[in-house]
């Protein structure tokens, strides 16, 4: 008698020892080190701490060794076990012009004060293999002054606010709500909005802020600012009373600035989009930017046209933890619904009574 | 002692203690727990929580598992299930996981069961007043595949307005003569919501009509909890000349000869011979053993 497959107990089981043997690979070539992940891939640790909205560089290392290098599988490791933490506070928020600026630039102005600061980037890399990696070598860096300072930098959008161009940003003091304690109901705000794009995948904010390029809910982005460097996180403990600093951590942050819009009581104005990510993430943080522009289209009474200007669409389905199990679910055995599915269609391709006729 | 009343639960295996009872933390559990009064209260409206992520993947499992963490005490019996199998790889996942996190008895046995968690099917054997139901649901809206906006699906869940899915109905027996769906077939709860039943196929929604046990529903990934309290009317959605009707099979179960369950369909080789067995597998192994007490 044939028996529909069985053993899950077992199957499972060998199934944990493979990865485990498949992800250690050739045991005659050294095991990879979470703190070499830490050091030398520094930009998919940036990624797994920002979407996995967990900043913990060592844990986020650890996780792409557990995940044999598939980031969204990181993502999802980190995540359940930031879930388990317990919230201690609040921070204060960050103020990323008081940035210790690693690289700065701004596509709106050649020059501004501070300067442009180009930093570690593959920006104007030749993209050729380079053979000499292929080797272990030492990489002694640029030459550095020691006495070299940075200027301050203030940031540029408040340079174009200081003559009115750019549509004012202001707290509103309510308080922020937590998407991963209280469920996301549409409309959302904008922190509820700019926290689910902070954790959303950079593939698909990347593609949705192109096809904002593209014509699909155009509003002209200009790289008004992106700076990377370590700003100091503060908290103000009830029981203290005044702010203390608890550390450093590095992130990006870009604002674009946007095309402007003016209306019977207001002047022209630019816009802008808001995008910040844990680590050096620029790729990500310019695609949350734009996406983030592109839905304040009902804030400017633009017309809702296009997939990236749509809320609910776009906040539904950045999340890659959410999307990749809900497409893995499909692995899952669903015969009993496929057999009711088989059932109807054999009884759907009988020919009707009023047919036979 | 014939093996229709012996005990078939595990012994009670040990709790892993680096996590809390049953994994989610006290104050989590509680807000589940008002989510669930508020579900009760209002049977077949979807209730929005504050989901958590958990170890498993979304779309496995995770709304379930929250309530099933959210409900379980320490002397609760439970069974998993998926396709109506106690030993599909999820099932047996998901069963692990409360063994380990929680420490309590499992069982395959569906009337020792105090609460079970479900995939797919509901269990042929009745189910008692003792018992909650815990369903896994992907998409909870059951106007979400007419309606894809949750912001336009909550209004017409607000106002009543179910003429959409009548007029799909309609669609389909204009088409095909019959209503074209054969799973996660709509129902109308104690005559006010629609509500999706879970992919379960039609063949199961008549036992969720006026059942003794409590019935909960969750998606995780959707952040949505809704609920059928016991004794409570569910009636699919039908017309009067065309009246709702569940699968029947011209087959009996190889194994146990049921006539009356839902059967699952195997293929046994390259030339498509079929044979057809019982998807509820502890329904299965009853009648096994009672035909060969019985003899």
């Amino acid at each position: 008698m044939y028996v529909a497959v069985k053993g899950g107990e077992q199957a499972i089981d060998n199934a944990h020892r493979l990865l485990a043997k498949k992800r250690r690979g050739d045991t005659s070539v050294a095991e990879l080190g979470v703190e070499q992940i830490r050091q030398q891939l520094p930009l998919a640790v940036a990624r797994v701490m920002t979407e996995g909205s967990l900043y913990d560089a060592e844990l986020a290392a650890l996780a792409i060794k557990q995940a044999a290098g598939d980031l969204v599988e990181a993502i999802f490791l980190l995540r359940a076990y930031r879930t388990t933490l317990p919230r201690f506070s609040a921070s204060l928020p960050i103020d990323t012009s008081a940035m210790h600026i690693n690289r700065r630039l701004s596509a709106t102005f050649k020059d501004v004060p501070g300067g442009q600061l180009l930093g570690p980037t593959f920006d104007y890399t030749h993209r050729l293999l380079d053979f000499t990696l292929l080797a272990e070598g030492e990489y002694p860096g640029p030459q550095t002054q020691p006495d070299g300072r940075v200027e301050a930098c203030p940031r540029v959008s408040g340079l174009l606010a200081k003559e009115g161009l750019i549509k004012e940003e202001t707290d509103s003091g309510a308080p922020v709500a937590d998407i991963t304690r209280e469920p996301l109901e549409y409309p959302a705000s904008r922190a509820e909005r700019l926290q689910a794009l902070a954790r959303g995948d950079e593939g698909f904010l990347l593609a949705l802020g192109y096809s904002t390029q593209r014509g699909y809910g155009r509003n002209h982005p200009f790289a008004g600012e992106i700076r990377v460097g370590e700003v100091e996180v503060w908290i103000e403990p009830q029981e203290l009373g005044f702010p203390i600093a608890i550390g450093v951590i590095e992130v990006t942050e870009c604002e674009m600035v946007n095309q402007f819009v003016g209306s019977a009581t207001e002047l022209p104005q630019f816009t802008r989009g808001y995008g910040l990510a844990f680590g050096h993430a620029e790729r990500k943080a310019m695609g949350m930017a734009l996406v983030d522009r592109s839905l304040r289209a009902a804030e400017y009474a633009e017309e809702i046209v296009s997939p990236a200007q749509q809320e609910e669409f776009v906040l539904a389905h950045c999340d890659n933890v959410e999307a990749a199990g809900f497409v893995s679910h499909l692995k899952l055995p669903h015969y009993v619904d496929f057999q009711a599915e088989l059932e109807l269609i054999r009884k759907l391709r009988k020919p009707s009574k009023e047919q036979a006729r | 002692m014939n093996a229709a009343t012996q005990s078939h639960a595990q012994p009670r295996p040990e709790r892993d203690e680096a996590y809390n009872f049953a994994y989610l933390d006290e104050q989590t559990k509680r807000m589940i727990r008002r989510g669930l009064l508020k579900a009760v209260a209002i049977p077949g409206y979807q209730v929005p929580f504050g989901g958590r992520e958990m170890p498993l993947p979304y779309g496995w499992g995770t709304g379930g598992m929250q309530l099933t963490a959210a409900i379980l005490g320490a002397e609760d019996v439970l069974k998993v299930i998926d396709q109506g199998a106690d030993d599909t790889t999820n099932a047996v996942s998901i069963r692990r996981f409360f063994a380990r996190t929680a420490g309590v008895e499992t069982t395959e046995r569906t009337p020792e069961a105090t609460i079970i968690q479900t995939r797919h099917r509901i269990p042929e054997t009745p189910l008692h007043a003792d018992q909650i139901m815990v369903y896994q649901v992907p998409i909870p809206d059951p106007l979400r595949f007419i309606e894809p906006s949750e912001t336009e699906t909550r209004t017409m869940h607000a106002l009543n307005d179910y003429g959409v899915m009548h007029v799909k109905l309609y669609e389909d027996i204009a088409t095909f003569g019959h209503i074209a769906t054969a799973y996660a077939y709509p129902v109308t709860v104690n005559e006010r919501y629609v509500m999706d039943p879970s992919p379960i196929p039609k063949f199961d929604n008549p036992k969720l009509d006026m059942s003794p046990a409590l019935m909960l529903f969750a998606a995780g990934r959707e952040k949505r909890l809704y609920a059928v309290p016991p004794f409570t009317r569910v009636t699919s959605l039908d017309f009067e000349d065309h009246p709702f009707e569940v699968q029947k099979w011209a087959h009996n179960c190889a194994i146990c000869g049921s006539h009356d369950s839902f059967l699952d369909e195997l293929i046994l080789d390259d030339r498509g011979t079929q044979s057809f067995v019982c998807s509820d597998t502890d329904y299965c192994a009853q009648r096994v053993s009672q035909g060969r007490a019985e003899q």
